[in-house]
């Protein structure tokens, strides 16, 4: 290593892979709906999409955690994206193929995709 | 390189460590990759993260869940809820102690043991890998080095920790930034960096954890160092008995050179520099700067008057620089941040924080690190949890056996340099033992005095032959032979041996015997006036008594080696006190808690 150019090159890379472990008050949640109905519905890909597509716009402040069953077993696979200051969202029926648009439109431009909301399902 | 969505810290200190956290390390890799999750799930080994006393250690990110007190058998359980299925496993989940709250919904800066802490030396102690320099680097590591060798001259840097007003953080508090001034006005050939890991306090681990948890920081400081005061070669002397310490920073050592942080030529900016480590045998002499020199040169480790000082002629000769491991662990912040931002922590003239090893009668033993100026009744209720069993606070010993115990009253004060000083006491590298009702003050001053004579290296006459001389005294005290006058012959050679000692450790020894004959002199007179330890701890002045609660089961006299106790069956026994070994065994036996000491 020869330049500071190297060294901060280091840290960009490592720091993408380890952010979660400093607490940050301003980052986004995505939480993913994970009990054996979860599961069941398809939450696993899910959840590894939201993961493949922060990894993919470098976005820092995102962490992708589980919870388990909050009852509504029948609109699994469920996600909750909640924003710093913001009232939580939560997505129904999510599938992998829907989560480009949910980083894309909600987490990083702030704009919550209405029709995957539980309000849009009901 | 992959994306972990969730990572598994586990703690790998010396004190995890012996609670078998490898083996905890090695059951996650295996389950994770039975359930598949090995791609997902990354499991790291840390430094320490500071509650000992609740380890092993377990973190779960991104949730910062805190598990503690983790079983090989538990990390199924945690695989298969917590990683698995995101259900956080409740029943392994830390409970605070001051608020007996379960801290699962709360992420770790919550939890009341941390709350109150800033962690600057132990920054990243609990959080990278301290095998991974990347992960060092990521959170802004070798940075410092950069910035001082590209953009700063040598003057400027010394400026900078001497602005920041850091003060030596192994006990004594001399301006790091002075010491580094005298070093570089020295003129020489070469000169050398040295830091002292050797750690010899009982009960202060503070060094330990930091070159355990975040090595580099140590290596990074002492390059700045190196910069900053001329000197091309450092040396760090750490004690043999800390071998995972020792490991990883060797480990740390090789990949700095790996990556041309240590070496020739270091960002381009014409500066060399690399680093040996020593290591020593564990005298306690060595703590002192003259006598860890002579070791590192090979001979004796025995001190040497001041002056010369080290800044004009230390190791081989030449001038050189020593600063203990928690100062140089400030070093890079302080260069990255300022010195007005490291002035803003703490109370004017004793800027930062300080790390403090919790220990004794305290509900969280452990590593703590606060803002010079919080008050000792912060660390030690809010903090440290308060006294277990619901017994009272006496006194808290600061500074190991060259420190002092400070009583209730003192509680109050605010915790730095001078302060402690002022009561009696001294920072000293951080050991704070915490003493509640059942100690006797009279036994702890006999056994730091124990440990000082058993650690004199005996080349003054004051440290070899007064500190025993005080010793003798106060072994006849706490077995009841205590004479009139006694306090006052310990009070003389106190006297004697503070002003004629060779180097700190004399100097400094008699501290102990001093404040508790302060805040504690009835407990002496008690010893020798009534032949009474009032703590009820002193072996040889303690009877065992049987009172009305016997109920003649006849267990006790079964069971005393000495034949002391008869009595007839259901009826009240008696302790024949002339025959008694004060053993303790018929108190263990006896079901109705009808022998007590007095």
């Amino acid at each position: 290593m020869k330049s500071l150019a190297d060294l901060e090159a280091i840290r960009a890379k490592t720091l993408e892979n380890i952010a979660m472990r400093k607490d940050h008050n301003d980052a986004a949640r995505v939480v993913v709906g994970m009990a054996t109905c979860g599961i069941a519905a398809g939450a696993r890909p899910v959840m590894l999409q939201f993961v493949e597509e922060i990894k993919k716009r470098n976005l820092e402040h995102v962490t992708v955690s589980q919870t388990g069953c909050i009852g509504m077993c029948r609109l699994e696979p469920m996600v909750d994206v909640i924003m710093p200051g913001k009232e939580k969202v939560t997505y129904v029926k999510v599938k992998p193929e829907m989560v480009a648009r949910i980083v894309a439109e909600h987490i990083v431009n702030g704009r919550p995709v209405e029709e995957y909301t539980i309000g849009a399902a009901e | 390189m992959n994306l972990y969505r969730a990572h598994v810290l586990v703690c790998g200190g010396t004190g995890c460590s012996s609670s078998g956290s490898a083996q905890l390390i090695e059951r996650f890799e295996q389950q994770l990759k039975e359930k598949g999750l090995e791609k997902e799930v990354q499991v790291v080994r840390t430094g320490c993260f500071g509650l000992c006393e609740a380890g092993p250690v377990v973190i779960v990110y991104p949730e910062g869940t805190f598990y503690s007190r983790v079983k090989v058998e538990d990390v199924d359980e945690i695989v298969s809820e917590h990683l698995l299925k995101g259900r956080k496993v409740q029943h392994l989940v830390y409970v605070d102690h001051a608020t007996k709250e379960s801290t699962v919904q709360k992420s770790l800066d919550e939890v009341g043991f941390y709350k109150q802490q800033e962690r600057l030396a132990l920054r990243n102690c609990g959080v990278i890998d301290p095998e991974n320099i990347d992960e060092y680097i990521a959170f802004d590591g070798y940075k410092a080095l950069a910035k001082a060798l590209t953009e700063m001259t040598p003057e400027e840097v010394i400026k900078v920790v001497l602005d920041s007003g850091l003060r030596g953080r192994g006990g004594a508090g001399f301006p790091t930034g002075r010491k580094w001034q005298f070093a570089a006005a020295s003129k020489a050939d070469q000169k050398y960096i040295i830091c002292n890991a050797d750690e010899g306090d009982p009960g202060a681990f503070m060094d330990r954890s930091i070159l355990e948890g975040d090595p580099h920081s140590v290596i990074e400081a002492m390059t700045i160092g190196g910069y900053a005061i001329g000197a091309t070669e450092g040396y760090v002397y750490v004690r043999a008995e800390y071998p995972i310490a020792v490991g990883r920073l060797q480990t740390a050592i090789d990949q700095a050179r790996e990556y041309g942080l240590l070496g020739k030529n270091i960002f381009g900016s014409g500066f060399d520099f690399d680093m040996h480590i020593r290591l020593g045998a564990g005298a306690f002499v060595c703590g002192e700067e003259t006598a860890l020199m002579h070791s590192i040169e090979g001979m004796r480790g025995e001190p040497t008057p001041k002056p010369p000082f080290p800044a004009v002629r230390g190791l081989f000769d030449k001038p050189s620089n020593i600063n203990n491991v928690e100062t140089y662990a400030n070093i890079p912040l302080i260069i990255n941040k300022g010195a007005d931002w490291f002035k803003s922590i703490g109370t004017p003239g004793n800027s930062g924080t300080k790390v403090f090893a919790l220990g004794g009668k305290i509900n969280n033993t452990g590593l703590v690190e606060i803002p010079m100026g919080t008050s000792l009744r912060t660390v030690i209720y809010d903090i440290g949890g308060g006294i277990p069993n619901g017994k009272k606070f006496k006194a808290v010993q600061t500074g190991g056996p060259s420190g002092g115990c400070i009583p209730a009253e003192h509680l109050d004060i605010a915790i730095d340099y001078d302060s402690l000083t002022s009561i009696g006491s001294m920072m000293g590298s951080g050991g704070m033992i915490v003493m509640d009702e059942d100690n006797c003050m009279v036994d702890i001053a006999r056994f730091f005095l124990d440990f000082t004579v058993d650690e004199s290296c005996g080349k003054c006459t004051p440290c070899r032959v007064g500190t025993r001389r005080m010793l003798e005294i106060l072994e006849r005290i706490t077995e009841g032979k205590g004479e009139e006058g006694d306090i006052e012959k310990l009070e003389a050679l106190a006297e004697n041996i503070k002003a004629t000692a060779l180097c700190g450790l004399g100097q400094t020894a008699p501290n102990p015997v001093l404040s508790t004959l302060k805040y504690f002199r009835d407990e002496y007179e008690a010893h020798i006036k009534e032949k009474r330890c009032p703590a009820h701890h002193c072996q040889k002045l303690l009877n065992y008594v049987i009172t009305d609660k016997c109920r003649g089961c006849t267990l006790c006299s079964k069971v005393c080696p000495a034949g002391a106790i008869s009595g007839t069956v259901k009826e009240q026994h008696v302790i024949d006190t002339t025959k008694c070994l004060k053993c303790g065994a018929c108190i263990e036996k006896c079901r109705f808690g009808a022998i007590i000491k007095n």
